[in-house]
């Protein structure tokens, strides 16, 4: 192996694979078999973390930058003049195993610029999964990019070496797409995603007939998209998460913030800050859906099209539906425990299973490790302290803001004047 | 000041278990079971030395799966490697209280369960650590090797972990805290006690012990870890809160 010539193009490949945010490594269920390699059934781990904290997971690289579109938000596009590189297939398949085997990643996340066409470029990444997984007997984690316009029969195949596939619809409206991508349709995007949910259907009814029918995309597909890059209200972008989630019965959908990589006048410039707390808040949200029952009208809709950006979602919403509150924790259903403010699920879950064994009050919630700061103002336990003052939704939020130390703190004063100078992305 | 029956054990998880059964058996009415290797000598306490039967504890291990529950024998064994120094005074009154019927796996306004569980987290998140940050490099011998220093006792956690994935190649994981490691040998996972030389960390020392390939995939994988970095996204708080620096020193990726 020349390690000069790998390290050079692990270099390039690695740096333009890296704003995928995806480093799941868990929700699939492969197991060790016959004395292989490698073990996917547990949790995932995240093996170590970058300096921007996010989760190192997997081998996360391209098999190559060429590409033949040329999408303003990437910065593989055709247009852009970088270093260029490909991995041979068993280049790819040795480091991952190399890196497997030392305990680096929990597998590898391939995806690629696209060459000649779809199909050509997914049969490579095709060709990948299957080497590791027939001729190495590799039981890691696998998450394969579709490829936009991948025929269905290449989707049939992916699915069954992947733990995941995923593709990215990186733009949130279709007046974006056209924008930012005007080579790239919805449709072809949709396409895999269609193919994918269909096999994963078929899979489960045919596997509780035939039991040895192979396993398909075990851990479910996942798309992403570009926050801040193409004007749209909080609302556009949680709407569409939300038809994902529930038309492509997507695992997950990320947000990742735009991090300006080129001069193109329709974006915003290079220079301009990375909208993590807009990015965060949207990932609140995503999980306020996902399990604490809310529905995305709640949260997001015509009086509110963005969320705010100085306290989380949840705490929003019960400021503006205060006649749900006081809750009574030793008398609510799961339901209406998990929309207090400072309550997460962990603790909704251990309130659930205390309270049979005697009635709750303020010192057992403390240690069972609710957020007081929050939570104070919109519950009743069994103690005669409680919140008698009927205060408007003003006044509580000053309140509890007045006694949090927001990571945010120092960041969204600053953000603020930031989105103040580009109005699509102004938040209320 | 009232006399404290001390049962003074090895240390172990079966000595414990052993401790908690002359407990029961004698049934002393003010107790202590306190490990060798903290036990002090006090002038009040009547001492009794534990010897580790591994029928007793057999029994005890068996009670307590079948009576109080196997979450609740996981949860007590996880707790007892945190050698937290109340673990023992904890875990005594968690096992007679399970025994009694009471539910030590749910009731979170107990306060021995709220200990108990939140040991249990502790050696957990200790534990997933050293599964992820392992590094394991290859020697000449053709054995995956790697140090640990866990904050807690978290290795036999970590062998059952290791054992299931890497089940074709032969490794070795040290604890140099406690002396001690687990070796697989492509059948099964064996306890040693090994001398390692000091220097087998050192970047002179390496190329006689480990492969020459091993240096390049080390070096890729920095290269790896460097070049995946989002300068523009930057936050060293929530680097160090996910990898404190006391785990630097084994991880690859953070060596100059």
């Amino acid at each position: 192996m020349n390690f000069e010539r790998i390290k050079e193009k692990l270099n390039i490949l690695a740096d333009a694979a890296k704003y995928d945010v995806s480093c799941s490594s868990s929700g699939s269920k492969r197991a060790n078999k016959n004395k292989g390699l490698g073990d996917s059934s547990g949790m995932g781990i995240c093996h170590t973390y970058t300096e921007d904290g996010r989760c190192v997971s997997l081998l996360k690289i391209l098999l190559t930058n060429h590409c033949i579109f040329d999408c303003a938000y990437c910065v593989t596009r055709k247009s852009n003049d970088i270093k260029r590189a490909a991995f041979k297939v068993q280049e790819v398949v040795d480091l991952t195993i190399n890196f497997y085997r030392r305990n680096y990643i929990e597998g590898l996340f391939l995806s690629s610029g696209i060459f000649k066409n779809a199909d050509y470029t997914m049969e490579r990444l095709v060709a990948v999964a299957k080497k590791l997984r027939e001729e190495e007997n590799f039981n890691g984690y696998i998450h394969l990019k579709s490829i936009p316009g991948a025929s269905d029969e290449l989707m049939r195949e992916a699915g069954l070496y992947a733990d995941r596939l995923s593709v990215n619809i990186e733009i949130p409206s279709e007046k974006g797409l056209k924008l930012l991508a005007p080579d790239k349709k919805r449709e072809d995007f949709i396409k895999p995603m269609q193919k994918v949910k269909n096999e994963i259907i078929q899979y489960k009814s045919e596997k509780k007939l035939i039991k040895s029918t192979p396993v398909y995309a075990p851990a479910g597909q996942s798309t992403q998209m570009i926050i801040g890059a193409s004007g749209e209200t909080d609302a556009e972008i949680m709407y569409t998460s939300a038809y994902f989630y529930k038309q492509f019965k997507m695992k997950r959908v990320y947000y990742s913030g735009y991090i300006p990589i080129s001069y193109d006048e329709r974006l915003p410039s290079i220079g301009t800050e990375v909208p993590m707390m807009r990015e965060n808040r949207l990932y609140q949200t995503d999980w306020l859906l996902r399990f604490y029952g809310f529905d995305i009208r709640e949260l997001l809709n015509k009086e509110h099209p963005n969320l705010e950006t100085d306290i989380d979602p949840k705490l929003s919403w019960a400021l503006r539906n205060l006649e749900h509150f006081p809750v009574d924790i030793n008398k609510a259903d799961r339901r209406m425990l998990a929309r207090i403010p400072g309550i997460g699920m962990r603790s909704v879950h251990k309130i659930i299973q205390a309270r049979r064994y005697r009635k709750l009050n303020w010192e057992h919630l403390k240690a069972i490790g609710i957020s007081m700061n929050r939570a104070q103002y919109f519950l009743i336990c069994d103690s005669s302290a409680f919140e008698t003052k009927d205060r408007t939704a003003a006044q509580l939020k000053s309140l509890i803001m007045g006694t949090s130390g927001s990571k945010w703190r120092g960041a969204y004063s600053n953000q603020l004047n930031l989105f103040g100078s580009n109005a699509p992305l102004t938040t209320s | 000041m009232g006399m404290i029956d001390q049962y003074i054990y090895d240390g172990t998880f079966e000595g414990f278990l052993s401790s908690v059964f002359e407990v029961y058996e004698r049934k002393p009415l003010v107790v202590k079971i306190v490990s060798e290797r903290i036990a002090t000598e006090n002038f009040f306490d009547e001492e009794h030395t534990v010897y580790t039967d591994q029928v007793k504890a057999d029994r005890v291990w068996k009670g307590i799966q079948t009576k109080i529950g196997k979450k609740a024998g996981d949860w007590i064994y996880r707790a007892f490697l945190s050698e937290k120094p109340d673990r023992e005074r904890v875990l005594l009154r968690i096992i007679k209280k399970g025994f009694l019927g009471h539910r030590v796996t749910e009731d979170y306004a107990d306060v021995d369960v709220l200990r108990l569980s939140n040991l249990v987290k502790m050696v957990g998140r200790e534990k997933h650590r050293m599964d992820a940050f392992v590094r394991f490099k290859l020697t000449k011998d053709n054995v995956y090797f790697a140090e640990i220093e866990p904050d807690f006792d978290t290795l036999p956690l970590n062998a059952i972990h290791f054992k299931n994935r890497y089940a074709d190649q032969k490794w070795l994981i040290y604890d140099r805290c406690r002396h001690y490691g687990v070796y697989y040998d492509l059948h099964k996972i064996s306890y040693v006690k090994l001398e390692i030389s000091k220097d087998i960390n050192t970047s002179e020392a390496a190329p006689f012990y480990f492969t020459h390939d091993e240096m390049h995939y080390q070096d890729l994988w920095k290269n790896y870890f460097k070049s995946t970095n989002i300068p523009s996204r930057k936050n060293m708080r929530l680097h160090l809160q996910h990898v404190p620096r006391r785990y630097w020193k084994y991880l690859s990726e953070k060596q100059p």
